[in-house]
């Protein structure tokens, strides 16, 4: 019986087929028609959506850039203080701030970040440790900036007494700057052909000497271009930072001696970066120019911004150059 | 781990016969190095949970605030006391107007993603790699607060010029954000759609399929698991921006009237509130419960994506 069947449903689409090989039935081009005009449209709808994504882009980076063109031919904005009531002010302090906070949070989260990597690439045992740490960096890396600011607050600026200061933000900003660098090289370590690190360890190597000498090494392009980029988002940052490291940026002096609020590497001091300014003036709406004032800072954030992605790319690429050239 | 056993064998003769070996010293070292890393990295999730989550009971603990009148009441007004005594802390405004403002930047970002990343993988594979993937990456660094003015710059006035009021709104927050998470599931369902092996699609071209009939058949259904944990780390982020959403939402913490009036989510209260408050008071206790609501959301989006990922992984294989 069963055999039958098979031989039932065999015959049918040969049969089906003998009669399309004879004559296609009108039905069946008007299906294939159709398929192949559907797929036209669905590729040139595809291609739409992809340039407008494209434009759309475009268009955002033109626009800040466009609207804070102004200011950012001003040669004082870049230096100057910031204004509390009156028009003029510039973004100095802010400016160094930023990346003094940036440099700080890259010391701190770097080594912790590439020896997390390594761990969970290398020597991760299976089981519910390594389950765990990979759920509490994932937990890290989706919690809200805004929470993680606020934990920053609770925990370095009220109980550990450091009050709102370029310390506390350096260490809220690493909380969540770590899950962004893990990911990042461990993606880079696990791009590593498997036969160098297995070369490596059939020469002896243990696997700690493979993973510093052979597959760090290996992986440094892409570590370079990942913690560059990554760097953007950190110097972009802004919720974690507003009751972390302040709101309110002292004019800096290099001459004040380093206890002094006013000495740009105090780390004790209240820093406003750029990111928060722009905030700031916006939220309290007592700068006279703040629309002008705010644009500005912007278009210098965007700048800083793409030239972190420019950065990435061409230190990534001589990196590789310098690696396979010898 | 075998492997691991042949080094040591071999290393172990040629060191001395008592002792740790050097070799294995060194192995220690690291592994007790980067484990330390790890650990660092878990105790502090763990006492960043336990802080926020000890500050936002104690609303209900200390300050006897009932579970409902947080959770169902619709009046935020911490410092005035309601008929029945209790401080007018309603939450239910700002929780639905954060779900509304998720809910709908992903449904505005979703068919943009969803369009350029079966381009990528499918039509232009080349184009993807070399070109959008890099700008995608410009996108996603662009600061939240740059977001932020550029919404209040154009989309709050194109708002208000299209259906009056003030042009700030749920709509306005919306479109924002789904701009700001277009990169985040864009790039995620790129990898989805990447990652569906070609034997599949070579099937389907086999049978005399056409590309689209290919993806619509074929290659969407089998990287779906995927593509939604795409939409929901998109939805995360959405539900955790602050600031951009605060500039432009209007700060109005009501029930949200519709999608062109001024609301509050919860992060844009948080976000104003907090410096206003002093500590200990139940004005920001009842913050720091928001916080816990904004935590434990984020704690359900990354319980679903596992669980979407034990359900549909290892599927290709």
């Amino acid at each position: 019986m069963t055999s039958k069947d098979a031989t039932g449903e065999k015959n049918a689409p040969v049969a089906e087929a003998e009669d399309q090989a004879k004559a296609p039935s009108a039905d069946y081009t008007a299906t294939v028609r159709r398929a192949r005009v559907q797929d036209k449209a669905a590729t040139v709808i595809l291609t739409v959506i992809v340039v407008l994504i494209i434009v759309g882009l475009a268009a955002i980076i033109a626009y800040i850039l466009a609207s804070g063109a102004g200011k950012l031919v001003d040669p004082g904005f870049l230096t100057k203080k910031p204004e509390q009531f009156k028009a003029g002010g510039g973004i100095g302090p802010e400016l160094f701030n930023s990346f003094y906070l940036l440099v700080l949070t890259l010391v701190i989260s770097l080594p912790i970040s590439l020896g997390a990597a390594i761990f969970l690439t290398q020597y991760a045992p299976q089981g519910p440790v390594t389950n765990v740490a990979k759920t509490a960096i994932e937990t890290l890396s989706s919690l809200p900036s805004i929470v993680v600011g606020l934990f920053g607050m609770l925990t370095f600026v009220l109980t550990f007494h450091w009050g709102f200061s370029i310390l506390s933000g350096a260490l809220t900003l690493t909380m969540f700057n770590i899950p962004i660098l893990v990911r990042v090289i461990q993606q880079a370590l696990e791009a590593v052909p498997r036969d160098q690190r297995d070369a490596a360890l059939a020469l002896g190597l243990t696997r700690w000497e493979a993973t510093v000498h052979v597959l760090v090494p290996a992986a440094m392009p892409a570590i370079v271009t990942g913690v560059i980029l990554s760097a953007g988002r950190v110097f972009g940052e802004a919720a974690a930072l507003i009751y972390t490291a302040g709101q309110s940026a002292p004019e800096l002096s290099w001459a004040a001696p380093i206890t002094s609020l006013a000495n740009p590497l105090n780390v004790f001091r209240p820093a406003e970066t750029l990111a928060v300014h722009i905030w700031k003036i916006n939220s309290e709406g007592v700068v006279p120019d703040l629309t002008a004032v705010s644009a500005g800072t912007a278009a210098v954030l965007m700048v800083c911004i793409l030239a972190f992605n420019i950065i990435a790319r061409i230190a990534g690429r001589a990196l590789e150059r310098r690696l396979t050239a010898e | 781990m075998s492997r691991e056993k042949i080094v040591s064998s071999q290393s172990s003769p040629s060191s001395e016969v008592v002792g740790v070996s050097p070799k294995r010293r060194i192995e220690r070292r690291g592994q007790i190095l980067t484990g330390l890393c790890v650990m660092l990295v878990v105790v502090l999730v763990l006492t960043l949970i336990f802080m926020v989550c000890s500050r936002g009971i104690s609303t209900f603990a200390k300050d006897g605030i009932p579970l409902g009148s947080f959770f169902a009441g619709t009046t935020w007004n911490p410092h005035q006391n309601g008929a029945d005594g209790v401080p007018l802390v309603g939450a239910l405004p700002m929780i639905v107007c954060s779900f509304s403002v998720t809910l709908l930047s992903c449904l505005l970002a979703l068919p943009f993603a969803l369009g350029a990343s079966i381009f990528v993988v499918e039509v232009a594979p080349g184009f993807g790699s070399r070109v959008f993937r890099p700008l995608t990456e410009v996108l996603v660094g662009i600061p939240s607060v740059v977001f932020g003015l550029v919404g209040l710059g154009v989309v709050v006035p194109w708002m208000r010029g299209l259906v009056g009021g003030t042009g700030y709104g749920i709509l306005s927050a919306s479109i924002v954000l789904a701009v700001m998470i277009l990169p985040t599931v864009t790039s995620l369902s790129t990898d989805a759609l990447a990652a569906v092996p070609n034997a599949y699609r070579d099937g389907s071209y086999g049978l005399g399929c056409t590309r689209w009939q290919t993806v619509v058949g074929v290659v969407l259904p089998s990287a779906l698991p995927d593509i939604m944990t795409a939409v929901i780390m998109g939805m995360s982020r959405a539900f955790g921006e602050a600031l951009a959403v605060q500039m432009i939402i209007g700060n109005a913490p009501q029930m949200p009237a519709g999608l062109f009036t001024p609301a509050s989510t919860l992060t844009s209260v948080l976000t104003m509130g907090m410096g206003n408050e002093a500590m200990g008071t139940v004005a920001n206790d009842v913050l720091w419960a928001l916080a816990m609501v904004l935590l434990a959301m984020s704690l359900v989006f990354i319980l679903i994506v596992n669980l979407i990922g034990r359900k549909g992984g290892a599927k290709h294989d």
